[in-house]
Parts: structure tokens; C-alpha cells; sequence
């Protein structure tokens, strides 16, 4: 009997056992099924956050001005104005840790174009900003140095600006009002996405700092700040730069231990590790919940096969009394293997029976009868641990119902 | 004295774990040839057991049991095999067929172990058919026959190596009892051809098909009337 026959018959006993077959499959395909969905939804949440992560860029450090008590009433962080400008430019000067600061004013404002008008946000920045935040333009060019220092009345577009005031036409160079100001469209900047507070980053309108300051944001004195965000020289420095920054504003607002600091800092790449975190631990939990599933899967298939043995037992039990000797059922349900080439393919089981009886391994290798003594010298356990291995080619496949034949120990 | 079967002072001791059951106590009794017995009892008397040493599917824990006058305690594995083979049919309440199996081929089944050629099984297997009534339903599988039509199946399976005792446990078990009387009326004729049956039942009305009764209780036998 060749290799071929062998598979024949190992299909056959496939296809009359049909609804078994099938469902012994399903059970694989579901479970595998589940995991690989799982695995997928939970990579996928993980690559939102890094695109979130470098949506915002990386190793940034966020002052805020702190709050103040104004007649008993505390504001809330960033309700005071204690941040200037020179803050900005002290914290890229002083502290080492520091690549680049970029000081920002933030105010909401109609803008309009024609007869178009949106209501959105308007950041008063400097070309540091984009920088740090890895933004660069579309369309036009980005806000220069000499702008912020000229106060020039030019501005950055979001792309969601853009679309909702000039639809499908280009804005660059065309005049819009923003609180009744003209500003001339310089550029457009590139699709940024949701931020990780789900905000839409790209509804959003930049200008040069001193133009805000001036036209846009009303302040107690003319250079104060509305935050400043830093970029630190590298992720390690992260924490170093923190402290660094504490340290110089400390300095330069005069904060000693019995006052209270009125700026505030915020790691926002910490805040993104949270964040990333808690999706690591939500792919694992549906990882997780898909293990079980296929575990399940597998013992259901574990169930399954447990029953075809269990319904050759007895088959056994009625060959047995019959009058079958154990050489006849080790026969028949070993006749797909008798070739020795097939033996040869399957070198797991030569190594088995190899550890089991060394003295005899020489007459395996003379092929079907050493294998046959090997079988033969067998315990019972291995007998059936054999038999449960062969499942999938007996033979005939023969289902009885429910039956006893004598008792249990009638196969010993 | 010309004995079928001659057991002595027949013991069978179960123990699971640190516990030890006696379910045969000491039974001794002997089989002429051609005689039909029905073994009676209560549940858990010791009928299946007595039947499983009496088919060589279970040894004793002591006693001697002579079939056809060969003592069967010294034997190995295989040559019990072959007394079963030889000697001795059996027939269970459950049927015990294989079921993808068309009826003629579970007939031929103790004929292959006994070496037989597929033609002479063929032909053996349908003369038993034939004694059992079920001519015409040689190529039904065993799903596709009553219940006392398999059972018919078993008997002729039980009949063909021409054994010289039938063991029936509880044959009408999961019978109706017209069946049931068919049934009997099947063994009694293969009786009266010059069969020996040994047949466990605990329905009055069946066991009065026998010519003898042994009745078992708690292992050991109370009654054994002609
Ligand atoms: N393999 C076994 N292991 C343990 N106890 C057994 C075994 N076989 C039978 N018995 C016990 O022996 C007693 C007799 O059983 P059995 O011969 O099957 O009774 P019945 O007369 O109903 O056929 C019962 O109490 C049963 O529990
Ligand atoms: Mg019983």
C-alpha cells in the first residue's frame, strides 16, 4: 500500500464522517478565525495611537500659565496670564535639555471670505511651532521669522478651513477677515487628523505671535502667552528638560517654597504612553478572549476525536469477542502504514518506538515485520495512544450505537 | 459425563482502589450438550459476570472452568481468542453490530478470524441468515433493520462458526415482547437442532422458553431447576 492509498483512505474516512469533518474544521476556522481578528483589531487601535503620537510630535513638554485667585475665585489652569514671550526664549537659551519653545496665544474667531464665514480657532505662533509639532504646508509656503517679527497680517490654513471657506478653490493669496482683520492666505497646511482628545486638529487658523497679540487676543501686557510648548533634545532628556524649565521660570517669577508656582507643565508624551498603554492592555484582553475561544475551539475538536476513539473501543470490544486476536485489530487499523516508506515519512514515530525497545530498533529498520514486534511489544496505553494517532485513516469507520460488551477490562 | 461447560467453585473478585467486591462467590455448575439454560436473578447478582468468565471475556479470580473439556484457565491471550472464535457465539442485549456495515458482512465478521476464504463466507454467512429467517435482508446495514431483526443478525453472526455454546445476555432486553417471543421461538428451534444455549434473563416468561433454570442472588446460586 502506497502513500497515495494511504491519503485515499484517509479521505474517505474524511467524507463519511461528513458533519464531523466539517465541524472539526469550523471549530480550527472560528478559532483561528477569532485570533487573527482580534490580534488585527487590537494592532489597529495601536497604530491609531502612534499616528495620534506623531500627529502631535514627539518628546513635547506643554507650559501652561497656572491659576490665579482673583477675589477668592481660582481660576483654572492656563486662566491666568504670567507667560511672555521672553519666558519662550529664556527656556531656549538657558535650559541644555532643549531643542526648541515655541510661545502660542490661542483664541476662537470668525473668519471670513466673501460670503463664506467659519467659526474656529486661531493660534498666534511662531515658525517653531510647526516645527516642533512636524507640520509642514500643502499648498504656499509656511509662517517665517520675519513675519512674526513684522507682525505681518498673513495666515496658515487647516485643511478644514480651507474647505468649508473656499470649497474647492485656492485660498493662497486670497484675502480673508478673521475678527475683521484682513489676513492674506499665505498657505495651507497638510491633513493632521484627530488629536488623541479627539479634537480635529485641522480646524484650525495660524498666524505670526506679535500679529495675535496684537490684533487677535486681548492681554493684560503686550507679550504674554497663552502657552508655550518645548521640544525637548530627545526622549531621555524628556524628564531632564521638565525639570530644567521648572527650575528657570522658579527663577524668573520668583516662586519660592511658600508660593505656589503659576505656570504648570504637562508631558503630553506621558499622557500618549497612557494612552498607548491602556490599548496594549485592550489588545491583550482581546487576545486574550480569542485564546479562550480557540482553546475552546480546540477541546470541542479534542471532544470530537475523543468520541471517534472512544467508538473504535468498541468496535474493538465486538471484534474481540467475536474472536479477534490483538495482531488481527493492530492489523486492521494499522494497514495504511504497512509500507516502509511511509514509515520512513514519519520519523517522529521510528523515534518513539526507537526510545521503547532499542533492542529491536535494528529489526525496524528491516522494515514492516520489525515494526509490526515493536507495535506487538506495546502496552496497552501505547496501543490506544497509537490507535488515537491513526484516527484519521482507518480503514473502514465503523460508528456503533452505545453498546457494552462485556465490561470494560475485556480488552485486556 | 459428557459436559459442554463445568464450572468449579467459580470466584470473581472486583477491587477498585482499596476496595474489594466479590460479584461471583463460589458457583459451580455444568452444561450438557444440547441443553438450553436461563440464568435468572436480580439485578447485580452476578449474571453478566458469570457470563463474561463463561465467554472467556473475563477470567476468574479462582475455580476452574472446563469448555468442551479443555480447561480454559492456563491459556494465553490469542488462544482465547480462538476458543472464542471456535467455541463460542455470543449475543448481547445492545445487538452489538457494526453499524456502516451491510448485515451479510457482520455475519461473515468471526469467519474472517477464522480464516476462512471470502467465498465460504459468503456463502456460510448467507445459510446462517437463512436459519434466522432474514433471507432477502442480507445487504441492509444494521440502521436500516427492527430491533428484532438485528437482533437476528447477532444470532446468525453468533451461529456461524457452528460454536458449540451460545451465550445470549439479556438478548430480549430491548425487545417488545412479540419480538421478544420471536426471539425465543428462534432459539428454541436452533435448541431442538442440537444447539446449546446459555441465556441470561430475568423475565419469567422469557426464561420459560429453557428447559432449566439457575437463578443467581448475590453471587452465588440459589436455584438450578429441569
Ligand atoms: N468491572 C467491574 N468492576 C467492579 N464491579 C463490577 C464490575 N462488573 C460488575 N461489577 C459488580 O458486580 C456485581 C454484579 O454485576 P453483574 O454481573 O453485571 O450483574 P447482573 O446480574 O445484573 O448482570 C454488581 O454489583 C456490579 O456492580
Ligand atoms: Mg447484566
Amino acid at each position: 500500500m502506497d502513500f497515495l492509498q494511504t491519503l485515499k483512505i484517509a479521505l474517505r474516512a474524511l467524507r463519511t464522517n461528513k458533519m464531523r469533518s466539517f465541524l472539526t474544521m469550523l471549530g480550527i476556522i472560528i478559532g483561528i478565525a477569532a485570533v487573527i481578528a482580534m490580534m488585527a483589531v487590537g494592532s489597529g487601535a495601536r497604530h491609531v495611537i502612534s499616528q495620534q503620537i506623531a500627529s502631535i510630535g514627539s518628546n513635547i513638554i506643554l507650559v501652561l500659565p497656572g491659576s490665579t485667585t482673583s477675589g477668592g475665585l481660582r481660576t483654572g489652569s492656563g486662566g491666568a496670564q504670567t507667560l511672555t514671550s521672553d519666558d519662550a526664549k529664556a527656556i531656549v537659551n538657558e535650559c541644555p535639555s532643549v531643542e526648541t519653545a515655541a510661545p502660542t496665544t490661542r483664541s476662537t474667531a470668525l473668519a471670513v471670505y466673501g460670503n463664506m464665514n467659519w467659526s474656529t480657532v486661531v493660534m498666534g505662533t511662531t515658525p517653531e511651532l510647526l516645527a516642533i509639532r512636524e507640520w509642514g504646508v500643502a499648498a504656499g509656503r509656511s509662517i517665517e521669522q520675519q513675519d512674526v517679527d513684522g507682525a505681518a497680517k498673513v495666515c496658515l490654513l487647516g485643511q478644514t478651513v480651507a474647505e468649508n471657506l473656499f470649497g474647492s478653490d485656492d485660498p493662497v493669496g486670497k484675502i480673508i477677515r478673521i475678527k475683521k482683520v484682513p489676513f492674506t492666505v499665505i498657505g495651507i497646511l497638510d491633513r493632521k487628523g484627530q488629536s488623541p482628545q479627539g479634537q480635529d486638529q485641522d480646524d484650525s487658523i495660524f498666524v505670526p505671535l506679535r500679529t495675535a497679540q496684537r490684533n487677535l487676543v486681548r492681554t493684560q501686557r503686550p507679550n504674554m502667552v497663552g502657552a508655550i510648548m518645548v521640544k525637548a533634545k530627545s526622549e531621555d532628556l524628556l524628564g531632564k528638560a521638565e525639570e530644567e524649565i521648572k527650575a528657570l521660570l522658579d527663577q524668573r517669577h520668583r516662586i519660592t517654597n511658600s508660593k505656589d508656582p503659576d505656570y504648570s507643565t504637562r508631558n503630553l508624551s506621558e499622557i500618549l504612553a497612557v494612552a498607548e498603554q491602556s490599548s496594549k492592555a485592550m489588545s491583550l484582553l482581546l487576545g486574550a478572549v480569542a485564546s479562550i475561544s480557540l482553546i475552546v475551539g480546540g477541546i470541542g475538536i479534542m471532544n470530537i476525536m475523543l468520541v471517534s476513539v472512544t467508538e473504535r473501543t468498541r468496535e474493538i470490544g465486538i471484534r474481540m469477542a467475536i474472536g479477534a486476536r490483538r495482531n488481527d485489530i493492530l492489523l486492521q487499523f494499522r494497514a495504511p502504514h504497512h509500507d516502509r516508506r511511509h514509515y520512513r515519512y514519519n520519523p517522529r514515530r521510528g523515534r518513539r518506538y526507537s526510545c521503547f525497545q532499542s533492542a529491536l530498533l535494528a529489526d525496524a529498520h528491516l522494515g514492516r515485520v520489525g515494526i509490526d514486534r515493536l507495535l506487538l511489544l506495546g502496552s496497552h496505553r501505547h496501543f490506544f495512544r497509537f490507535l488515537s494517532r491513526q484516527k484519521s485513516s482507518f480503514p473502514q469507520p465503523d460508528r456503533c450505537t452505545p453498546l457494552r460488551v462485556g465490561r470494560p477490562h475485556v480488552q485486556r | 459425563m459428557n459436559r459442554v461447560i463445568s464450572l468449579t467453585d467459580i470466584r470473581r473478585v472486583f477491587s477498585m482502589g482499596d476496595q474489594q467486591f466479590a460479584a461471583l462467590k463460589g458457583v459451580s455448575f455444568d452444561v450438557a450438550p444440547g441443553e438450553f439454560v436461563a440464568i435468572m436473578g436480580a439485578s447485580g447478582s452476578g449474571k453478566s459476570t458469570c457470563m463474561n468468565v463463561l465467554g472467556c471475556l473475563d477470567r476468574p479470580t479462582s475455580g476452574s472452568y472446563l469448555l468442551d473439556g479443555v480447561d480454559v484457565g492456563g491459556m494465553n491471550a490469542n488462544q482465547l481468542a480462538e476458543i472464542r472464535n471456535r467455541k463460542l457465539g455470543f449475543v448481547f442485549q445492545g445487538f452489538n453490530l457494526l453499524a456502516r456495515t451491510p448485515a451479510v458482512e457482520n455475519v461473515e465478521l468471526p469467519l474472517i478470524y477464522a480464516g476462512f476464504q471470502p467465498k465460504d463466507r459468503h456463502v456460510k454467512a448467507l445459510a446462517a441468515m437463512e436459519m434466522v429467517g432474514l433471507a432477502g435482508k442480507e445487504n441492509n446495514h444494521p440502521s436500516q433493520l427492527s430491533g428484532g431483526q438485528q437482533q437476528r443478525v447477532a444470532i446468525a453472526r453468533a451461529l456461524v462458526n457452528d460454536p458449540a455454546v451460545i451465550l445470549a445476555d439479556e438478548p430480549t432486553g430491548n425487545l417488545d415482547s412479540s419480538t421478544s417471543a420471536e426471539i425465543m421461538t428462534l432459539f428454541t428451534a436452533l435448541n431442538r437442532q442440537g444447539i446449546t444455549i446459555i441465556m441470561v434473563t430475568h423475565e419469567a416468561d422469557v426464561a420459560a422458553y429453557a428447559g432449566r433454570r439457575i437463578t443467581f442472588r448475590d453471587g452465588l446460586i440459589i436455584g438450578d431447576t429441569k
